[in-house]
């Protein structure tokens, strides 16, 4: 068996009896049969089936896994919506410092002070970013913040004796609007787009009434483009009584040049995971705080992290807070994904204000100039861009004409960029451009690299003008090829078989 | 050059001539210049990387950790040795930093450990389908009552145990206020859900039963006593269990289950003051295209290689908008990959010696503990790994003395549970010795006599 099969078995595959790896520790107790302590009828018969393999084994199994994988210190992954910014050593580090990794969850807050504080420090500093006064942070990732803000949508309104049902967002919003608008238990109503790419504002007007509970927006959209209507927008929703909720996916663009709160945004959700560097694990784990404006904080979740002067000088404590009948109540365990938080808070404290403000400076200058380097050439030919305007830190193409003409569709382009070390941008995203390409560089990509990643796009094109054939076959280096994902859904085989 | 960037003034001047503007601002003149913040963000200047760490490491030694003090805190969460190539493997660039694989030709080592992670999982519940993950344990309970709502034809009641998670049953209460359901909780009587109350309460309206074993306070409940009201009225078991337990106590699958779910954290992830953890989540065949969050699945390549893709993608948001099975996007895929890794290291021989050393210490330290005056069981039921306890004394205040011994002695019941007003629930694991469960007794012991005095 030569080293690339080897790489595809399963570590339950390496398994053989009387193998393994752990030593425990001895009992120190007395050691009575299980069924003196526990009721035989609840104790399992025979064990998991868990694999035996001894330890040298399994480190070699899961490097060799690793270096089947992609991943952001390989090279650009120009992701967009996804911000694959650079990940900071230093913040794994201060986040394993065992002050941290080992502090349990219900240890009391007085003696837990310092983990409080930097929640509270973090708080008071994703509240400055968004330009909204109050923030918690226990939401788990993006997609978890908009179903709370969507609930607070909810109290806000019961409490004032109303019970709306809708909730609009444009036809460009990302695909967890609409599903965290069903799980709040309102009806998604989708906005059209303009010619501009903003928000199309009759389109809006004819569907504003009170019976809108929230309008979910990403600004700058996915399309990458500010919506210049947004202080209308906010007045029109305000007007008929509806909250306005701000998607943070898109942050990233903005950070230090403008914010939600001064767009007239009720609700901010933050990916800590993509604006604030939290590596994204292959999937996570992220965290998504919200920041709320003062007529919703009295429904935040609870406990909410509190500062409190002592009034005897020695200085503020820091607490939870359990007492907020307003509340909408949980959304989680404990007090959020505070590893996260660690890091994202290092982050702030790295960057400071006006290096936040540069990261989004960067981050939009290198947008534009990798559009610019997509406007020339074969790319400018094959690959038009959305909207044509400058663009904020994303931008969107499409792969229209080079299907037409070339007959390579954007998914064989995006395949071929892997024979070329790059990960592909987001495809077939947003909905509304045909055969989209959504392409995000980050801040932290050098010029270079913007630059070697348009000369392979150019190259790529070039190709399929040729022999088509080497990108719809394509990827042809990769550990594996084109993947059977019919198959996989059809007859999904989604464990392992154990004799 | 703010930090982690490299452009130079040239390469700004070079790229800003490329785009055909003079100065980045124009770039920002999209935004109306009312929009636009006219000051500096009020936060601290950027901190050299060593100032950060200082700061940050000054914070740490706020905090009371498991290194300073024996922990005997519990609660869903525990205080279990993580081996070191846990850490080792899951800081490798190649897991820690990709995207969610959603390019499998270069993510095959992501998803296939996503496979083996369901794989895993699958042979802990006894119950043939696995998701790769979702955030933690009590949103995974409240993530079941959206899939029992969404299967139940229109019934929208959940009947749950006072065993569950009280963290849980509020995350539970909190979502369903979005799925218009309403929650009947079943009482405890005598550590053990209440049989006869749990089966008046299920009715044909009922979506989904939720019980927890090892529950709340420690005890391991008969579910498939319990389960049979839900069977009978055609609603979905839920059971939350804690995964370092069922190396030795009857899977979920076995006993009825048909979603067994529950907080990952003693598996391969530290403390971390609550997070990020992972919660996993197990069903029944029928359920497989109901499930939320990610599932990878095995297939072939055009070349007839064996590889791993996202499988059953048409349930996820990305692709089904509004009638997606669930919102979940990013969960916890590195949290699940540690858990996969300390799954390995233990192995079918450690993980069943693992819980076998968890009860034989559990009960040494119940029986040493409830021999110490002022010190009664608050219930007798089989327990697993955690137990709890009634002091004859104000707990909080208790509490305080064994913290100033360098002992966390356990989980105060009052504020969730006020019947148990001076309530403790002590947890063990491997890492708690019998020296250190004997100088537990001690402090206790020493603490109670002192404010049973006082009070």
């Amino acid at each position: 068996m030569n080293q690339q099969d080897e790489g595809v078995l399963t570590i339950f595959e390496r398994s053989k009896p009387g193998r393994r790896a752990a030593v425990l520790p001895a009992a120190e107790v007395p050691e009575p049969p299980l069924e003196e302590l526990i009721p035989a009828k609840l104790l399992r018969a025979e064990p998991p089936r868990l694999p035996e393999v001894a330890e040298p084994e399994i480190v070699r199994h899961y490097n060799r896994l690793s270096r089947r994988n992609f991943d952001l210190d390989s090279g650009f992954y120009p992701l967009g919506s996804c911000t694959m910014k650079h990940n900071p050593r230093l913040n794994e580090r201060v986040a394993a410092l065992p002050g941290h990794a080992r502090l349990h969850p219900a240890q009391e807050p007085r003696r837990a002070q310092g983990a409080l504080e930097l929640m509270w420090l973090l708080q008071q500093s994703l509240a400055e970013i968004c330009g909204l006064p109050h923030v918690s942070l226990q939401p788990s990732a993006g997609s978890h913040g908009e179903l709370a803000g969507l609930l607070l949508t909810r109290a806000f309104h019961a409490d004032r004796g109303e019970a709306r049902t809708k909730v609009l967002a444009p036809d460009t919003s990302h695909g967890t609007n609409p599903a965290s608008v069903t799980m709040a238990g309102y009806e998604i109503v989708k906005v059209a787009t303009d010619e501009r790419g903003g928000v199309e504002m009759d389109d809006l007007r004819a569907k504003v009434s009170e019976d809108v509970a929230c309008l979910m927006l990403t600004n700058p959209n996915t399309l990458g483009l500010f919506d210049e209507n947004i202080t209308e927008i906010a007045a029109l929703i305000h007007a008929v009584g509806g909250t306005l909720y701000y998607d943070g996916a898109n942050l990233n663009a903005v950070m230090g040049h403008s914010r939600p709160g001064d767009m007239g945004f009720d609700i901010v959700h933050v990916n800590l995971h993509k604006s604030f560097s939290q590596p994204h694990g292959g999937g996570g784990p992220g965290a998504g705080p919200i920041a709320v404006s003062d007529r919703i904080e009295p429904f935040l979740p609870r406990p909410q992290v509190v500062r409190r002067e002592s009034g005897n000088g020695s200085g503020p404590t820091y607490d939870l807070d359990r007492d907020r009948p307003k509340s909408i109540g949980r959304l989680r365990g404990f007090q959020g994904n505070f590893g996260v938080f660690v890091r994202s808070y290092a982050y702030i404290l790295s960057l400071g204000g006006d290096g936040l403000a540069e990261a989004s400076e960067t981050a939009v200058l290198n947008a534009n100039y990798l559009k610019a380097r997509l406007a020339e050439g074969r790319a400018g030919k094959y690959l038009p861009v959305a909207f044509d305007r400058h663009c904020m830190h994303e931008f969107v193409l499409s792969g229209k004409p080079m299907k037409r003409e070339l007959g390579i569709a954007t998914l064989d382009l995006a395949k071929r960029l892997l024979d070329f070390d790059f990960h592909p941008p987001t495809v077939y995203f947003p909905l509304l451009v045909d055969e989209a390409l959504m392409i995000e560089p980050t801040e932290t990509e050098t010029k270079e690299s913007l630059d070697v990643f348009a000369d392979a796009i150019e190259q790529i094109l070039a190709e399929a003008e040729v022999d088509p054939d080497k990108a719809r076959q394509s990827p042809h280096t990769t550990p594996v090829r084109r993947l059977d994902e019919v198959k996989a859904t059809r007859k999904p085989v989604i464990r392992q078989a154990l004799d | 050059m703010s930090r982690y960037t490299s452009a130079t003034p040239a390469d700004r001047a070079e790229m800003l001539a490329t785009i055909g503007v003079d100065s980045v601002a124009e770039l920002f003149a999209q935004i109306p210049q009312s929009l636009r913040l006219d000051r500096p963000l009020s936060l601290p200047a950027g901190m050299s990387e060593a100032e950060v760490y200082e700061r940050l490491a000054a914070l740490a030694a706020r905090n009371v950790d498991c290194e300073e003090q024996v922990c005997f805190l519990g609660a869903g969460m525990y205080d279990h040795y993580v081996p070191a190539i846990v850490d080792a493997i899951t800081q490798r660039s190649e897991f820690l930093t990709p995207y969610t694989p959603y390019q499998p030709e270069i993510s095959q080592g992501g998803l296939q450990a996503m496979f083996e992670f369901q794989t895993a999982m699958s042979e802990l519940t006894a119950l043939p389908v696995s998701n790769a993950g979702l955030y933690e344990g009590p949103s995974s309970v409240a993530s079941a009552a959206y899939l029992a709502i969404g299967a139940g034809k229109g019934r929208r009641r959940f009947v749950v145990s006072r065993g569950v998670h009280p963290h849980s049953r509020e995350t539970l209460a909190t979502y369903s206020v979005g799925f218009d359901a309403e929650i009947e909780e079943v009482d405890l009587r005598d550590g053990l859900t209440d049989a006869a109350t749990l089966a008046a309460a299920v009715d044909d309206e009922t979506a989904a039963v939720f019980l927890q074993s090892p529950n709340f306070l420690g005890a391991i409940e008969d579910v498939e006593a319990l389960g049979a009201a839900a069977k009978e009225h055609g609603a979905l078991l839920v059971v939350a269990v804690d995964p370092m337990t069922l190396g030795v106590l009857e899977p979920p699958g076995e006993q009825g289950a048909d979603i067994a779910l529950g907080e990952g954290q003693p598996l391969g992830n530290r403390l971390d003051f609550g997070g990020p953890s992972f919660g996993f989540f197990c069903g029944t065949e029928e359920l497989i295209r109901k499930m939320p969050g990610r599932i990878a699945g095995e297939t072939d390549d055009v070349d007839g290689r064996r590889g791993f893709v996202l499988a059953l993608q048409t349930r996820e948001q990305h692709i089904r908008r509004e009638k997606a099975t669930h919102n979940i996007c990013t969960a916890q895929a590195l949290n699940a990959l540690a858990a996969t890794i300390h799954l390995a290291w233990l192995g079918r021989e450690g993980f069943r010696e693992l819980g076998e050393l968890l009860v034989r210490r559990t009960a040494y330290a119940r029986e040493r503990l409830a021999a110490v005056a002022g010190v009664e069981l608050l219930h007798e039921a089989p327990v697993a790994r955690e137990f709890a306890l009634r002091l004859a004394a104000p707990v909080d205040r208790v509490l305080e003395r064994c913290a100033e011994r360098g002992i966390a002695a356990g989980y105060p019941l009052g504020r969730e549970y006020p019947e148990y007003e001076n309530g403790l629930l002590v947890a063990i694991t491997e890492r708690r010795t019998r020296e250190q469960i004997d100088a537990l007794a001690e402090a206790l012991g020493a603490a109670v006599a002192a404010e049973a005095v006082t009070a």
